[in-house]
């Protein structure tokens, strides 16, 4: 990450005039300000950074902020950032999703973003509902929530973004929770420090359809031991441990991916050489 | 309503030379079972035609699979350049039947044509014996059985270079440069096989009579669509690409990858289309012109994205090559039944450029200008190709350079508050590219004012509506926009790879003593009224050529064109190639409808 330093790095300097839509209470206003205090704390330059996301309530994060923002279409945000950094490497490159936008209709982009290991940081809001569109289900919801959608609730097995973020090649992995934004915004810092794909579920509450999750700012706790280099370990870890767990699970070493680079040439004509008879 | 016909044609049109006269080209065609060799034997000949100085079109006819399936070489030799086949085959060399019959029909053959065939080869198709033409017996299987290290293919080669007074230097020096890196024993194995096959047809003289060369010394080359494509898309200023392996685009990609490296730029292998085409709008938002090629069932994932580049104004190019649809279709072979989808397929009001190349050095210049509109109007622009175009082998003259350099307006120095979408009087609003101070925006999927903030007003809907639809229709698209060659009140009017064929069709007219106007239009969307109501003034019979089984080019042009009141349409859908002579029927009617 080469963006110059910004004079004043306040905060404040990163935040749009834009009003947000969100409900009263929901916990997106404090990713936000995790993620305005991170880039303040990182000192990058508010044009150096690029927040790109797809469609959901999480994913009109990049208006909010004083940066370039791309709000794509709903699930594609990890390729419009892919390519973004691919071709302007320069520039500061992190991606906002939820639960439905990453992990259901982006699933794919998710596991191939993993393994592709572009120097990006992923930041999912997981609330275990679809908010925007009135609460119908999604990966992460639990199997008997019981929905307008889908009466009864799914039956289905919550999806681990976790486990399949270890699985596929994330080279960090991290959970934290938008009730502690100092801790968020921290996590988001040596997220983007962090070479490669770094992944950040952040537990962010939907006061509005899951009124029960105002309880996770009870449940929530930091991590008993230190973040490991092992995913197995890693994956290990958080199979079996309460869902509540904050903090830097996983620091992988995987170079992050670079373009391939060829021979250089100058002159364009040289490319036609190879059709002459 | 027209006439509308369509259905497989009998070709009654003189095509071929007259007794005495010398031919301007011969065509020949190579059969055999996937993995057979007929492809390598078509390329083989071509280059040994073109190393003697004539021009030459190689395009293929396969089935699916790799192994086991059915290949054609089809191939047409001539003197000067040519960009379709002609009526029939003068020359069809069956490597094996096996499977012939799955592309009989492309194959059309006359009472003149010679069939080379191996009496231990299996049946040939049943349209040989029905075409009347001339048989002659090449015992492959006899020989390959003696001489195990030979290969059917390379004896047929030998064969074929013979009959048609080929130079046998010329091939053996060809198969020793493609063979050199397989070592010195296959290398000889081809040439004993080609030599043989030369012998065991040397006291045969069939006369093709085809004329002497004459672009021997003159700037030529060997290229495809596809390959000509992507030389297009990186003289046009396109330095990165993401793309998902599709048949049959998957060859500019291949291109692409170490040439973009060559030039600083890169290719990215994605895990699907959605992600392709959402890649290069994040390429193309942080400054760097990009591209994507697919085929229908890539282009049909592609189309929410398409939308979001319209909405948020960020510069693409999407390279479709057409293959038979719908679904899964035909994968292998040639279709123009995605002119609906990429004019009509984005939900809401989503104008943006559609353009086709009409010929393989077209494809060059029509993908440099589609990455020119893309880059000046901000918008995205789709080129449709086809699997003719892209997978012919093509001898050209090499084509003129064109300057079309894609360039986008680029907002530099910004005094805020940056309006991304501010209204300009060309439409066109100056873009910033992340890294520009006071130029921060987001690029915005949602109805947005000129702020890029979302809105759900009326007035800021209609007048972005309005916005992307002005910046088109005031851009001069120039004489480009369109094919017009000749005058008079006949004209045919096609699209895309059939103006080779119309083209030829006006040009045996013409020696018959009709006059007939060729339109073709390159840009199909947005729709230029003023330009074809010129085209078309005094026009009062019109013929509409395509390949698809819906006439979807026909009813374009009449939801878009008045068209003369005598029109009519000779549409199929593919792979049956609509050839020159089927077009010059239509002309010798009384009339059309």
């Amino acid at each position: 990450m080469s963006a110059t330093l910004a004079p004043a790095c306040r905060p404040a300097n990163y935040r749009s005039a834009v009003k947000p839509i969100w409900c009263p209470g929901c916990g997106d206003y404090h990713v936000l300000m995790a993620f305005t205090r991170a880039f303040a704390e990182l000192g990058v330059r508010p044009e150096q950074v690029a927040v790109v996301s797809g469609i959901g309530c999480s994913s009109r994060i990049p208006a909010y902020t004083n940066c370039y923002g791309f709000h794509g279409v709903h699930g594609r945000s990890l390729a419009v950032a892919a390519g973004l950094k691919i071709v302007r490497p320069d520039l500061m490159v992190v991606v906002a999703s939820g639960d439905g936008d990453g992990y259901s209709i982006g699933g794919n982009h998710f596991l191939h973003a993993c393994r592709r290991n572009v120097d990006l940081t992923y930041v999912v809001m997981d609330n275990r509902i679809y908010g925007m569109t009135k609460g119908q289900p999604s990966p992460t919801t639990e199997p008997d929530f019981d929905t307008a959608l889908v009466p009864g609730g799914t039956g289905m097995r919550p999806f681990h973004p976790l486990v399949i973020a270890l699985a596929s090649g994330a080279n960090f992995v991290a959970r934290a929770f938008s009730g502690n934004p100092a801790e968020t915004a921290g996590i988001i810092v040596e997220a983007v420090r962090h070479p490669g794909f770094s992944f950040v579920e952040v537990l962010s509450p939907c006061v509005t359809y899951r009124p029960d999750q105002r309880a996770w700012k009870d449940r929530v706790h930091r991590a008993p031991v230190d973040a490991t280099d092992d995913a197995a370990r890693a994956a290990r870890r958080v199979m079996t441990d309460d869902g509540f767990n904050l903090g830097v699970l996983y620091r992988g070493n995987r170079p992050p991916y670079a373009p391939p680079t060829g021979k250089a040439i100058t002159d364009l004509a040289e490319l036609e050489r190879e059709f002459e008879i | 309503m027209a006439a509308v016909r369509g259905g497989p044609f009998q070709i009654r049109i003189q095509y071929r030379k007259a007794a005495m006269a010398e031919a301007s080209s011969v065509s020949v065609a190579f059969v055999g079972s996937g993995g057979a060799g007929a492809l390598t034997t078509g390329r083989l000949l071509l280059e040994a035609a073109c190393a003697a100085g004539w021009h030459g079109l190689l395009t293929r006819s396969v089935g699916p699979q790799i192994r086991g399936g059915e290949a054609a070489a089809l191939l047409r030799i001539a003197v000067d350049p040519v960009e379709c086949h002609g009526d029939r085959f003068d020359l069809l060399v069956g490597v094996d039947w096996l499977n012939s019959h799955r592309f009989e029909t492309e194959i059309a053959l006359g009472p003149d044509s010679v069939v080379v065939s191996d009496p231990q080869g299996g049946d040939p198709p049943a349209i040989v014996a029905a075409s009347g033409a001339r048989v002659i017996e090449l015992r492959l299987k006899e020989l390959t059985t003696a001489n195990p290290a030979w290969r059917p293919n390379m004896i047929a080669v030998g064969a074929a270079a013979q009959l048609l007074r080929l130079d046998q230097a010329v091939l053996a020096d060809l198969i020793d440069r493609r063979f050199q890196d397989k070592g010195p024993a296959i290398v000889a194995a081809n040439l004993a096989a080609a030599h043989a096959g030369a012998a065991a047809v040397a006291h045969h003289d069939l006369g093709f009579g085809l004329a002497r060369p004459r672009a021997a010394g003159t700037r030529r080359w060997l290229i495809t669509g596809n390959e000509a494509v992507g030389l297009g898309a990186i003289r046009g200023g396109i330095r990165f690409a993401a793309a998902y392996p599709i048949t049959p685009a998957s060859e500019v990609l291949e291109w692409l990858a170490p040439q973009l490296a060559k030039v600083g730029g890169s290719l990215v292998q994605a895990e699907d289309e959605l992600a392709s085409i959402n890649m290069i709008i994040g390429g193309s938002y942080g400054g760097t012109p990009s591209l994507t090629a697919t085929s229908g069932p890539g282009l049909s994932l592609m189309i929410e994205a398409l939308g979001l580049a319209t909405a948020a104004e960020v510069p693409i190019v999407v390279v479709n090559v057409m293959r038979g649809g719908p679904s899964t279709g035909i994968p292998t072979k040639s279709e123009q039944a995605d002119l609906n989808i990429a004019v009509y397929g984005v939900h809401g009001d989503a104008p943006h450029i559609v353009v086709a190349p009409q010929s393989i050095p077209d494809c060059l210049l029509t993908t440099q200008w589609a990455v020119h509109l893309a880059e000046s109007l901000q918008v995205p622009a789709i080129l449709l190709s086809d699997q003719f175009l892209g997978q012919a082998l093509a001898a050209i003259a090499r084509p003129a350079d064109v300057s079309f350099i894609g360039q986008r307006q680029r907002a530099t120095a910004i005094v805020a508050p940056y309006r991304r979408y501010a209204l300009t009087a060309d439409g066109v609003s100056p873009m910033a590219v992340p890294g520009v101070a006071e130029g921060q925006y987001t690029a915005e999927s949602l109805s947005h004012t000129e702020r890029g903030l979302p809105s759900t007003s009326a007035s800021d809907h209609q007048a972005q509506l309005d916005k992307r639809r002005d910046k088109l229709e005031r851009f001069a698209f120039g004489d480009l926009w369109a094919t017009i060659e000749g005058q008079g009140a006949l004209a045919v009017i096609t699209w895309g790879s059939l103006t080779g064929a119309a083209r030829e069709a006006v040009a045996q007219l013409a020696r018959a003593g009709r006059r007939v106007r060729l339109i073709a239009p390159r840009l199909l969307s947005p729709a230029r009224p003023v330009e074809m109501a010129a085209a078309l003034e005094g026009v009062s019979r019109l013929l509409v050529v395509e390949q698809s089984h819906g006439a979807q080019f026909y009813r374009y042009l009449r939801a878009h064109y008045s068209l003369p009141a005598d029109t009519a349409v000779l549409h199929r859908p593919g792979p049956l190639p609509i050839r020159p002579g089927e077009i010059c029927r239509e002309f010798l009617r009384e009339q059309f409808s």
